[in-house]
């Protein structure tokens, strides 16, 4: 027993008990819901705590990246030793694991909420189609209110799943475990975006979603499997942490455009990112996996999943940087990261500036911070990168799950009054200030962070690191990404005067309600991290406060890289990261305050006109992908392969060999079975008959004449004796 | 006298005689004259053994044989002919032909 | 040529003679009275070998009691078969071809008998007297069980050809 409450046992427990949560769900308790979110909030919770005591043990441990907790099992057996599969705990992993655990818990205890847990069912509802809600009558009033969500077990069944996968992923120790969870994560991925699949957006969504990191993943495994292949190990400490390995591997060159293994490893895990945290090209998944429930939104596509991408590659920054110092030229996929990164949170952050739906502005801002944390990685700003995927973890999920509740209040106005609207569409909100105290603070939190309002926002901080980070290395980085920032705050404050400002501008709006308290305290505990969360990581070159902090983030995560990260003061990025939050933030609000009514024209398209609606399309990128790609697949899957191979070659093939076994076999009946068997067969019998017929007139029934035959037989029996013994 | 062979010898034809006379009589009855011929020869042959071959003692072997074949033929002739009556009685013939109930 | 061969020749050839005939006359009471004659043939035969028991036996016995019934079938069977027609069955000579092919062959088998010209010897005097023959057939030691079995024989064939031959129309009361 007390070997599971030790800091490794607990880290074993972590991923597992929610993945017994998940069987016991789907096997046993799937009828009951109340059963059901207990055990999945039960397993969160444990883990939650499992976590925070693992993360305790660990702070105390000085020069944890040289002496992580660790903890390994004998797994398969290859060849003369035992592949191992283990657990570690260092500080890239504590700090993961630590959003990760508090952003799972609080969206759990969301979900009960958002799938209305208490409401009514309704005998409309099918399986697979949100909940329409069910006809009440209340005090002699009548009116329709939300219904509880049919496959409610189903949902927790398939997040407890979930989060074994993404914890698996953070506490593992080796690659391996890592592409596990990632494979199961893309899997739950999939369910869960397509969670109501009646809807057929939802179902060509999940697909898209499951397809499009598919293709990131194969380069992953190509990379797994040339660094498996040539270390013959996937264990990180063993890469990672022995300087001998990198070198060489940084030195020798593979036979793939010249780039040294290092940099081809780097190139094709970095792949596997660019799919599962959605930069460009392979962005497209994301704003379409919208189609999932809120929380899977936040969940999945904001705090949990799209940040493994970036794990995985801060996890592997020692081999992608490997021979780099600050201050030498980028290694190739560094300068593919930086760039990629840079021009993603840009192309992102532009098209969040034009879309209406509350959902989709939020996800082209996740594809947009995410591009930041690339960049920052790919610029070498390492612990700016952790610190901001850390903070980001925190404000995204609040976000998303405030715009969950905007929705769920949306609803409830539309079921009072019986209007038919889109319900996420931001251009018939407004004024939801007065409805939805408690979700428009959190909100409001949640944006300043994003758009990283000064010292208050834990977005601030690191998005400041980010720049600072990104100005000494790169002149280019820096402007782009200072550009996004602009546009980022641009299109929070946009969403928010949208949302909550100005005056209702549907009957919806008029009506909404706050929603539960199930669904507004996780808000509220996210939002204290939103706002506090980034005081870790105040840097020690910050005037004023920076003497007073301890600046632990930096160097914990610091203490990961084996060159010293020495911090360069200056002003430039620190003026230009203010300048643009709070730029972009008083455009956005003088912008869109004063929207009236629901059809009236967005300001930014009076201005751009074309080019609006250009950007407003996201650039043509699915368009072009359909022509490009998706069509000559399928002419490919139905015309080449099934109708002329399968049906034409294969079938004709098939139904060749078939004629030619009926043919030789007629020929064989009719050639040998019926004449040779059958006529050897019909001519004995016939033979006898005939033989029988003709002996037959022997019997003639007359006496005299059978004397006459022994007659005739005495005399030849005599005539062979008597020639015998003459 | 008479040497042993001339005796046989009309045994012999008398056998045959009654034996064709056996085969190829139409009539039942003609059939049973060539069967009593036949028992006569046999009996001539008997007792020319009797005659030219007897022991000392007991000196009526071939004669004693002869007189049970006497016997025998009598009682068949008797036998023969109510068997013929019967049939006649029946079938109504007395042609051997007619009797053909054993043809195959 | 002695005398008792002529007899002999005589007897022989009326024998045969008649045995043909009897096998081969077209009417059936011909037959019968040819059949007699042939017996009587037969006895005359049987006094030459000095059977003179026999001799008298074979005509009371055959010609007096079998030739008799062969007589009353011939009778009682005439409405059967005409005496018109062929009395013969087809075919006869394949019979008579073979037969004649047997007798050769016996002849010429037996001739190759030493004992094939053997002469007669003499007969003890017991042999001629038929009380010796009597003694014979009631002695223990002798042929009393095919006397005594002869016998039941015969009331066999007696039962037997009653019971064949009687009417059984008559048998209705």
């Amino acid at each position: 027993m007390s070997a599971i409450l030790s800091p490794e046992g607990l880290l074993w427990l972590i991923p597992f008990v929610p993945f017994a949560a998940f069987g016991l769900i789907a096997i046993f308790t799937f009828r009951s819901r109340k059963l059901s979110h207990s055990l999945a909030l039960g397993a969160a919770g444990i883990s939650f705590i499992a976590s925070m005591v693992v993360i305790w043990n660990a702070l105390l441990i000085p020069d944890l990246a040289k002496n992580p907790i660790t903890s390994q099992v004998k797994w398969l057996p290859v060849g003369d030793s035992w592949l191992m599969f283990g657990v570690m705990a260092d500080p890239l992993t504590v700090v993961t694991l630590f959003f990760v655990a508090v952003t799972i818990l609080m969206i759990f205890i969301y979900s009960v909420g958002y799938h209305n847990f208490g409401a009514p069912a309704c005998n409309e509802d099918r399986p697979g189609l949100p909940p329409k809600g069910v006809i009440v009558t209340h005090n002699g009033h009548t009116q329709r209110v939300p219904s509880v969500e049919p496959m409610y077990a189903r949902f927790f069944a398939f997040i407890s799943l979930f989060g074994f996968a993404m914890f698996m992923l953070v506490v593992t120790d080796n690659l391996l475990g890592l592409y596990i969870g990632w494979e199961i994560m893309g899997l739950c991925s999939y369910l869960l975006i397509g969670f109501w699949y009646g809807k057929e957006s939802a179902r060509k969504a999940a697909i898209k979603a499951f397809i499009t990191t598919r293709i990131g993943d194969v380069f992953m495994l190509l990379g797994l499997a040339a660094l498996y292949s040539l270390t013959g190990t996937l264990n990180y400490q063993q890469i990672l942490g022995n300087p001998q390995t990198l070198n060489i591997l940084a030195t020798t060159i593979s036979p793939v455009a010249g780039l040294s293994w290092a940099g081809l490893i780097g190139l094709l895990l970095f792949a596997g990112t660019i799919g599962k945290s959605a930069q460009f090209p392979l962005h497209v998944w994301l704003p379409d996996a919208m189609e999932g429930p809120t929380p899977v939104s936040a969940m999945i596509h904001a705090a949990t999943m799209v940040s493994a991408g970036v794990y995985l590659v801060a996890r592997f920054f020692p081999l992608i940087s490997a021979g780099w110092q600050p201050g030498l030229p980028l290694t190739t996929p560094m300068l593919a990261m930086a760039a990629i990164g840079a021009f993603t949170a840009l192309f992102a952050a532009s098209i969040a500036m034009t879309q209406n739906d509350v959902k989709r502005v939020l996800a082209y801002s996740t594809i947009s911070q995410l591009g930041y944390m690339i960049a920052a990685l790919g610029v070498g700003a390492y612990s700016a990168a952790v610190f901001h995927l850390f903070t980001h973890a925190f404000f995204k999920a609040l976000l998303f799950l405030g715009s969950g509740s905007v929705i769920h209040g949306m609803e409830h106005g539309a079921m009072h009054t019986g209007e038919e609207i889109d319900t996420q569409d931001m251009r018939q909100m407004g004024g939801l200030r007065k409805k939805m105290p408690f979700t428009f603070w959190t909100f409001v939190a949640g944006g300043l962070a994003l758009s990283g309002f000064p010292l208050i926002t834990a977005g601030f901080w690191s998005k400041d690191a980010i720049l600072a980070g990104a100005f000494s290395e790169s002149t280019l980085v820096f402007i782009v990404l200072a550009a996004a920032a602009l546009l980022t705050a641009f299109y929070t404050a946009r969403q928010i005067s949208l949302v909550f400002l100005g005056a209702a501008r549907s009957k919806s709006a008029a009506h909404a309600v706050e929603s539960r308290p199930a669904m507004t305290v996780p808000l509220v505990i996210l939002a204290l991290f939103a706002i506090a969360a980034g005081w870790i990581g105040i840097p020690k070159t910050f005037p004023l406060l920076g003497r007073l902090s301890a600046d632990g983030f930096s160097s914990f995560i610091g203490s990961m890289l084996p060159y010293e990260v020495v911090e360069k003061l200056s002003s430039v990025p620190l003026i230009t990261s203010l300048f643009v939050a709070l730029g972009g933030l008083l455009l956005g609000w003088i912008a869109y305050r004063n929207i009236k009514k629901a059809t009236q024209k967005d300001p930014l398209e009076i201005s751009l006109g074309s080019v609006y609606r250009f950007v407003q399309h996201k650039y043509f990128v699915d368009e072009l992908y359909e022509i490009v790609f998706i069509r000559p697949s399928i002419w490919f899957a139905e015309v080449f392969v099934a109708k002329w191979m399968d049906q034409v070659v294969l079938d004709g093939i098939l139904n060749g060999i078939g004629k030619i076994g009926i043919g030789i076999g007629n020929v064989l009946r009719s050639g040998f079975d019926l004449p040779v068997v059958n006529g050897a067969a019909d001519g004995i019998a016939g033979g006898t008959r005939k033989m029988g017929s003709f002996l037959r007139k022997l019997e003639t029934g007359k006496v005299q004449q059978y004397m006459t035959g022994a007659l005739m037989g005495l005399v030849v029996l005599f005539i062979i004796l008597y020639s015998i013994f003459k | 006298m008479i040497p042993l062979s001339w005796y046989l010898i009309l045994a012999a034809a008398l056998m045959s005689i009654g034996l064709f006379g056996v085969i190829t009589r139409k009539n039942l009855v003609g059939a049973l004259i060539g069967i009593e011929l036949m028992l006569n020869a046999v009996n001539i042959n008997l007792v020319a053994f009797w005659r030219y071959f007897h022991n000392a003692r007991p000196e009526m072997d071939g004669l004693v044989f002869v007189a049970l074949i006497f016997v025998v033929a009598a009682g068949e002739t008797a036998i023969g002919l109510a068997l013929i009556i019967s049939a006649y009685r029946s079938r109504k013939t007395v042609d051997v032909n007619e009797l053909n109930l054993l043809k195959g | 040529m002695s005398g008792m061969q002529v007899i002999f020749l005589i007897a022989a050839a009326v024998t045969l003679g008649s045995a043909i005939a009897a096998v081969s006359a077209r009417k059936m009471l011909h037959a019968a009275l040819w059949l007699v004659l042939a017996l009587l043939g037969v006895a005359v035969i049987f006094a030459l070998l000095e059977a003179s028991f026999f001799a008298v036996v074979q005509v009371l016995v055959y010609i007096g009691a079998i030739s008799i019934l062969v007589i009353f079938a011939v009778m009682l069977s005439r409405t059967s078969l005409t005496d018109e027609g062929s009395q013969t069955n087809r075919g006869w000579w394949v019979a008579a071809l073979g037969l004649v092919i047997v007798l050769i062959g016996v002849v010429a088998a037996l001739s190759l008998w030493p004992k094939w010209t053997a002469m007669p010897g003499a007969l003890p005097a017991a042999a001629t007297d038929m009380a010796t023959l009597g003694k014979q057939l009631v002695d223990p030691n002798g042929y009393l069980l095919p006397f005594e079995l002869s016998s039941i024989l015969l009331l066999a064939a007696l039962v037997g050809a009653i019971y064949t031959a009687v009417d059984k129309k008559e048998e209705k009361p």
